[in-house]
């Protein structure tokens, strides 16, 4: 059928191609954005509002002094993520990040688990005051002093 | 004095920036004489003047002079001499001096060898570079200054970040820089036929070697910038979707797709439009990806200095550039006369379907890259991710392979599908005996599976254009087309094994313990500490067996570096044709056994050489069509001496 379609009506089709793949990307990263996006959340925010368990999440946070203990493998992590009002156990399996420790800033990728328990796939330490974790970037100075003090008690 | 040297060089250079684009604008009104003679000169004498404030910069950095600030603040006298020289664009005023060479060498070498345009396209295609290339000076000039002194000189400099002391982080800036420069340069192109209403073949045929060269070296930023995560940062993984790599992906994608359509230009003059809007997008991706990556929005191992009035200058920069772009577009876009006329089953149709799908897999990485910034400014975070990116993105890449089975086959024009069905016939049975072999034999997930399939169809149909034909006799950019088409198979097959087949393994060890991964046996046999030229480190002694063959060593190393005090994990490699072992290694647990992370990842090797080879495609392809324009420069200058003596 295409091959007795005048060229113009061919350009026309090619047009109305176009346009359908542009629509249809348009809607399909519409569509993906909102249900793939995982939101960034202080503990605060994690607890007052806590997300479905499995849902994909990103927490930010402190990490609170003497909270870090490991499994007997070895290899499995617990530590409590504070910003001074909530805290929120997290746990991981790997390698920690050269720059974790305890009393400093981390990001944890992950989900709750139905134990109300953090299960983290993948962790982003940055100690240098350049690269305080984004969701305490906005605090006051003084805050973050308070934050890190109390996370360091 | 050497920094005041090359300070006084760039001052001169953005001058005659400026010469150059009065003399531009006076030649394509038809002004003086005397003021278009200085045009092409004056971009030529840039690229020198550039050229040595970039070797004045680096020859600072290689006595280590702490009396400049950027010296001061990224180096330090204990350090490898290679990482000392490659320090000078490890920085963010360093690397946007970079940039400015690369844009004034491109527009000496147009003003100096490109004569195939009529002179007032020409002039005002320089018009354009100097107008983009005074954005970048002042900017360097006025608030990235390279040069600047420091007073009182410190006894030590900072040092430069240890993830960037390395052979893969020296080569990758300038690979894309060199990428989005010469993206530039097809701008200026678009803005030059844009601006004397003169879009045609021969514009394209000028454009495209630069198109070529700059999507050459982006293939080749992307795939080092890419392994160097993969070994560098110790997870494993190869693409992140990290905003910073993105930032890379887009303006590849355009240039892909401005490739593609460049061509069709250059042969049947058609998709004339488009391909001018193209130009723009490329370099505007190009722009945004600088601004993603300088302005601090991002916090990363790119974003050297987080400073707002830089960020809002390129965003001017991006603004006055894209936006007076597309107002030149939208003025002349109706000016454009409609170009030849194709049918659907043609080369030509092919290829507008490889343009849609390359434009719908940019928007939808530029919406994911953009949708945290947006959002942030209604105080709402959210980070976009894989989850986004792999399906939504999938869902047009592996339409567009299905169509590059028999795209190259096409003819021009019009064509029957009858007359290359046979080739189109066979890859897709070799694909599907993939899809259905490897689905019966594992249970894999659907995307890896589909993309085996594909990579199997597309290797198979990428040397289908070399049927019935001459191998001897066959053009160079043929050659280039087949083995860039095979290199997407190739990588492709490897990002599927990766993603499907990869066997993790993590453990607590200590030394005489053996792990096994996927075939491998891996034996800890000691822990010792080692030292480098700057840092100090605990190495893993391994020995791996790969099936219970031979032992082979394997070191990974958790290294200190002392300037500036920084930790990183040097992971551990052990090639074979069919795959890498990759170790790392971890902290001392309490009770003195050792984390140790290992992964098998069959294939995963071929990502790069398929991105290697798409590179190498891309220079063949170049190379044939440079010649090409050589010989045919040179067959008119006979037929010219020719006509000259019958005349006399």
């Amino acid at each position: 059928m295409t091959a007795r379609l005048k060229p113009k009506h061919q350009r026309l089709v090619l047009v109305i191609v176009a346009l359908v793949a542009i629509i249809g990307a348009g809607v399909l990263a519409a569509w993906g954005l909102r249900n793939q996006a995982s939101f960034y959340l202080l503990p605060n925010e994690l607890v007052a509002d806590p997300p479905a368990a499995g849902q994909a999440v990103r927490l930010g946070g402190m990490v609170e002094a003497g909270s870090l203990r490991t499994d007997a493998d070895g290899i499995t992590v617990h530590f409590i993520v504070g910003d001074g009002e909530a805290k929120v156990p997290v746990t991981y399996s790997g390698i920690l990040p050269d720059l974790f420790q305890e009393g400093s800033g981390v990001t944890a990728d992950g989900s709750m688990g139905a134990d109300g328990v953090f299960h983290a796939d993948g962790l982003l330490a940055k100690h240098d005051e350049k690269y305080v974790p984004r969701e305490l970037k906005d605090m006051t100075e003084a805050q973050k002093h308070q934050v890190v003090a109390e996370a360091t008690e | 004095m050497i920094a005041e040297f090359g300070l006084a060089a760039l001052w001169l250079a953005a001058a005659l920036a400026l010469l150059q684009l009065f003399g531009a604008f006076a030649g394509v009104r038809g002004g003086s004489a005397d003021l278009v003679a200085v045009v092409r000169p004056a971009a030529v004498v840039q690229a020198a003047l550039t050229g040595l404030a970039f070797l004045m910069l680096i020859w600072v950095f290689a006595r280590t002079d702490l009396s400049v600030l950027l010296v001061a603040s990224n180096s330090h006298s204990e350090k490898p001499l290679i990482f000392k020289i490659s320090g000078a664009w490890s920085n963010h005023e360093g690397s946007m001096l970079m940039w400015v060479v690369i844009m004034a060498v491109s527009g000496g070498l147009i003003a100096l060898i490109e004569r195939r345009l009529p002179e007032k396209t020409m002039l005002a295609t320089l018009g354009a570079q100097a107008f983009v290339s005074l954005g970048f000076y002042a900017f360097l000039l006025f608030s990235s200054n390279p040069f600047e002194r420091l007073s009182p000189v410190p006894v030590e400099g900072a040092g430069l970040n240890p993830l960037l002391q390395d052979t893969a982080a020296a080569v990758h800036p300038p690979g894309l820089y060199l990428g989005y420069v010469g993206l530039s340069v097809a701008f200026s192109f678009v803005v030059g036929a844009l601006l004397t209403r003169n879009v045609t073949p021969d514009f394209a045929r000028v454009m495209r070697p630069w198109v070529l060269g700059a999507w050459i070296f982006l293939t080749l930023g992307i795939t080092a910038g890419s392994y160097w995560a993969y070994y560098e940062l110790g997870w494993g993984g190869w693409w992140f979707w990290d905003p910073v790599e993105n930032a890379s992906l887009m303006p590849w994608l355009a240039a892909t797709a401005l490739l593609h359509s460049a061509s069709v230009l250059a042969a049947r003059d058609a998709l004339r439009t488009w391909t001018v809007m193209l130009g723009v997008v490329a370099f505007s991706m190009s722009m945004i990806g600088t601004f993603l990556v300088r302005s601090g929005i991002l916090t990363s191992v790119h974003a050297f200095a987080v400073d707002p009035e830089r960020g809002n200058f390129i965003l001017a920069l991006l603004a006055i550039y894209i936006g007076g772009a597309l107002a030149l577009f939208a003025a002349r876009a109706s000016t454009i006369a409609e170009g030849e006329r194709f049918a659907l089953m043609s080369r030509e149709g092919a290829l507008v379907v490889n343009n849609v799908a390359l434009s719908a897999i940019l928007g939808i990485v530029l919406l994911g890259t953009l949708y945290p910034l947006l959002t942030e400014a209604f105080g709402v975070r959210v980070s976009v991710g894989p989850p986004y990116f792999n399906p939504v993105s999938a869902s047009f890449f592996l339409p567009m392979l299905l169509v590059l089975i028999a795209g190259p086959l096409l003819r021009w024009r019009r064509d029957s599908f009858a007359r290359v069905q046979r080739s189109v016939v066979l890859a897709v049975s070799v694909g599907l005996v993939v899809l259905f072999g490897v689905g019966v034999l594992a249970g894999l997930g659907i995307l890896p599976l589909l993309g085996m399939a594909l990579a199997a169809a597309v290797a198979v149909a990428a040397f289908a254009p070399l049927r019935g034909r001459s191998l001897r006799r066959l053009p160079l950019p043929v050659w280039g087309m087949v083995i860039a088409h095979f290199g997407i198979a190739v990588s492709l097959f490897g990002v599927a094994c990766d993603s499907a087949l990869t066997v993790e393994k993590l453990a607590a060890a200590k030394a005489g313990d053996t792990i096994a991964v996927g075939p491998w046996q891996v034996t800890l046999d000691s822990i010792e500490p080692v030292a480098g030229p700057n840092w100090t480190a605990i190495e893993g002694r391994m020995t791996a067996r790969y099936d219970g063959g031979e032992g082979r060593e394997l070191a990974p190393q958790a290294r200190s570096f002392w300037a500036p005090p920084q930790e990183t994990t040097e992971s551990a490699l052990l090639t074979r044709w069919n795959g890498q072992l990759y170790a790392v290694l971890g902290k001392e647990a309490a009770d003195g056994r050792w984390q140790v992370r290992l992964w098998w990842k069959p294939f995963v090797t071929w990502i790069w050489f398929g991105g290697i080879l798409i590179a190498l495609g891309g220079l063949l392809s170049l190379l044939g069509r440079v010649t090409g324009d050589l010989r045919l420069r040179e067959r008119r200058r006979l037929i010219a001496q020719r006509h000259g003596e019958a005349v006399s």
